[in-house]
């Protein structure tokens, strides 16, 4: 549904918007001044109304079937600012609070502070963070004018950075000040656009802009930088600079807020640029560049991502390639009978996207974290034995890597279906490849975790400490919660598309899949027994498999050199000025 | 040529220094000076902006200059943060660089707990 006229007035329901974007400022305030002590309590006690607040603006919105809408202090716009919820604003919004609710219960039992000890510095700064990036989130969802948006990138970007560094050693520190200044980096060429964008139209409102912009310079330049800027905010391949550094020294718990939700809020705001902002401008090309830029970080990420021997990292790279995915609805969204980007199917299917990723890759991280905890490392190599030592903990990460691969019945499966479907009714059989060659790409590093999880060890594991029972069980609410969201189909998803499990052809995919991600993990990952591909041993190896190693060291090579600072920086301004380009040149004249 | 247009260009001559420099320049302190130089540059775009919106028998249009405003509050807060960041990486490892050192990153383990 496009946005439409600007609504004059608030609506009821609207207050709740307010109360989404004040109640966890106000947690952080609150808890700032009650100290280390209580942050935890504070934000604990927050979580739970912001849950309720959050799914009744989704029930209000689903009665009201129109956008809620509140004008601040009663002003309309042009002069006043609205805050608005539609359709993706809600159901992102319940999202983010569930996500962030299973994180909370996580981290209940490793962020806290001793009684009677002094003021402990990490949970207190976890605790307050965990509430600004959700405040900042729900603003970024109901913000109805692009300078407000503006000023919730910056929070989410503050409460971000810090979230890296929060042990304070000196390479999370170095990761940090990268993610800062690359960000900002981001965040201004965004402002820039947006100066411009006031400069010619007059006014930032959301919906009065949709009805006014026109193609032309001023559109194509504000588009092709505010893209780029958000790009860079996103960690889309190439400007994935800081993901793996900041993911390798976070702790788990941050790293689940960062790749789950984090990026979740500058993605979304390309969302609302391309589809609501300026669908009109959108030109075919740029929206396959966009498209492009997804299918590469599917390849990139997925290959870099086998070639980990930590735990940790192998998830994260795992998340430059999920990040890929959510771009793929750009092209497919495009509808060429009115040369515009349309809602429909497509975008549907990228926002179940969006949601099953965030609960999916939250809860790998929350394994993640727990098998560090437990064990005291995440060598990959060395991880037999875990399966039997902590069950729950590889079932919620063996369901969200599931989950994530699309395989029948999970929420990704059924976004990939409607993205399929838009693949087939727009006749661009391209992306009907990548979308099943990146389900290929997925379940290779989920196999090639599983298969070292699960193998035996001789002896019992040392386990360094057992983790809370809670932890284990918020890290697989979520993983099923990312299973369920195939539910959708009998609700707002339109259409057949849950087929039978076990039908031949549904189950003839899945097994293609699995199959073919055991390939790539054969061929690509390094040899469990480490020292072995670098080894004298490595003379009776067969061609195949050097090719595939030359391949694999290459692309870890690579993706050095592109997060190189200049390099980065440069290709982010190389980016905006290719698609200005194809905003200009794709025009219809 | 009017007032406008001479600080639109000069906007556009600042936002080319910025860039380079945040682009080139390797410290980390020049690379924040730079990004401020580039705030700037859309800083006095928005006040260029203004002035050419003006109503009659107004020196500005009040909207960008209250977007500037915020835009100003918004850098300040940025920079802040960066350099209690570089100041903290000073302390604890004892240079300022920017650059990944692969030995350090694959020995050291994540300290989570």
């Amino acid at each position: 549904m496009p946005l439409v006229a600007p609504h004059a007035m608030t609506t009821p329901g609207g207050l709740l918007l307010v109360l989404l974007v004040l109640l966890p400022f106000l947690g952080v305030l609150v808890g700032f001044v009650l100290g280390a002590g209580n942050a935890r309590r504070v934000a604990l006690v927050t979580l739970v109304p912001g849950l309720g607040i959050a799914i009744a603006s989704a029930a209000a919105q689903w009665q009201s079937g129109a956008e809620l809408v509140y004008l601040l202090g009663g002003w309309p716009t042009p002069l006043g600012v609205a805050l608005r919820a539609d359709g993706l604003s809600v159901v992102m919004l319940v999202a983010v609070a569930a996500v962030i609710g299973a994180i909370g219960i996580y981290a209940r039992a490793d962020f806290t502070s001793p009684q009677g000890a002094p003021e402990a510095r990490k949970p207190f700064t976890f605790w307050l963070l965990l509430l600004a990036v959700w405040g900042s989130l729900n603003l970024v969802f109901v913000s109805g004018d692009l300078f407000t948006l503006y000023v919730a990138l910056e929070l989410l970007t503050f409460a971000g950075v810090p979230l890296v560094c929060l042990d304070g050693r000196g390479e999370t520190l170095r990761a940090a000040l990268r993610y800062l200044l690359f960000a900002l980096l981001g965040s201004m060429l965004y402002l820039l656009g947006a100066a411009l964008l006031y400069g010619a139209y007059g006014t930032l409102d959301i919906a009065l802009l949709a009805a006014a912009v026109r193609p032309g310079p001023v559109a194509w330049t504000v588009l092709a930088l505010m893209t780029g800027g958000l790009l860079a905010k996103t960690a889309l391949f190439p400007l994935h600079i800081w993901l793996p550094p900041a993911h390798a020294g976070a702790p788990a718990a941050a790293s689940a807020i960062l790749s789950a939700l984090v990026i979740k809020g500058s993605w979304f705001l390309v969302v609302r640029l391309w589809f609501d902002v300026m669908p009109g401008v959108v030109t075919l090309s740029a929206a396959q560049l966009l498209g492009a830029l997804g299918a590469a970080a599917i390849v990139f990420g997925s290959v870099a991502a086998l070639r980990q021997q930590r735990l940790k990292l192998l998830v994260a790279y795992s998340t430059m390639a999920q990040i890929g995915y959510l771009f793929l609805m750009f092209p497919l969204a495009f509808d060429v009978g009115v040369n515009a980007l349309a809602h429909g199917a497509a975008l549907d299917g990228g926002l179940l996207q969006a949601v099953s990723h965030a609960t999916a890759k939250a809860s790998m991280f929350m394994a993640a974290g727990l098998i560090y905890a437990a064990l005291g490392h995440d060598r990959i190599a060395d991880l037999a034995g875990v399966g039997r030592a902590m069950p729950v903990t590889v079932l919620a990460f063996a369901l969200a890597g599931i989950a994530l691969m699309g395989v029948l019945p999970s929420g990704a499966y059924l976004a990939k279906k409607l993205m399929l479907d838009a693949a087939d009714d727009t006749g661009q059989w391209w992306w009907t490849l990548v979308l099943e060659g990146g389900a290929v790409f997925t379940a290779g590093y989920v196999v090639l975790v599983l298969v070292s999880v699960l193998r035996r060890r001789p002896g019992a594991l040392p386990l360094q400490r057992t983790v809370a029972r809670s932890a284990e069980y918020a890290a697989l609410a979520l993983a099923v919660s990312s299973f369920l969201l195939a539910l959708a189909a009998l609700g707002p998803v339109p259409g057949d598309f849950v087929s039978n499990p076990l039908a031949f052809g549904e189950l003839a995919t899945t097994l293609l899949v699995v199959l073919g991600g055991t390939v790539l993990a054969l061929g690509l990952a390094r040899r469990p027994i480490p020292g072995d591909a670098s080894t004298a041993a490595g003379a009776n190896v067969s061609p195949l498999r050097r090719m595939a190693e030359v391949a694999g060291s290459g692309i870890e090579r690579a993706d050095l050199r592109i997060r190189g600072w200049a390099v980065a920086s440069t290709s982010l301004l190389l980016l905006s000025g290719l698609f200005g380009g194809l905003l200009f040149y794709g025009a219809s004249p | 040529m009017n007032a406008a247009t001479l600080f639109g260009l000069c906007a556009a001559a600042l936002a080319g220094l910025g860039l380079f420099g945040l682009i080139v320049n390797p410290h980390p302190l020049r690379k924040i000076l730079a990004f401020n130089v580039f705030g700037t540059a859309v800083f006095l775009l928005i006040g260029a902006i203004a002035r050419r919106g003006a109503a009659a028998g107004m020196g500005g249009d009040p909207v960008p200059q209250a977007l500037l405003i915020t835009g100003i509050v918004v850098a300040f807060s940025a920079t802040a943060i960066a350099v209690a960041l570089l100041l903290r990486l000073f302390d604890v490892t004892g240079r300022v660089s920017l650059a990944e050192d692969a030995t350090a990153d694959v020995q050291a383990p994540p300290g989570e707990a």
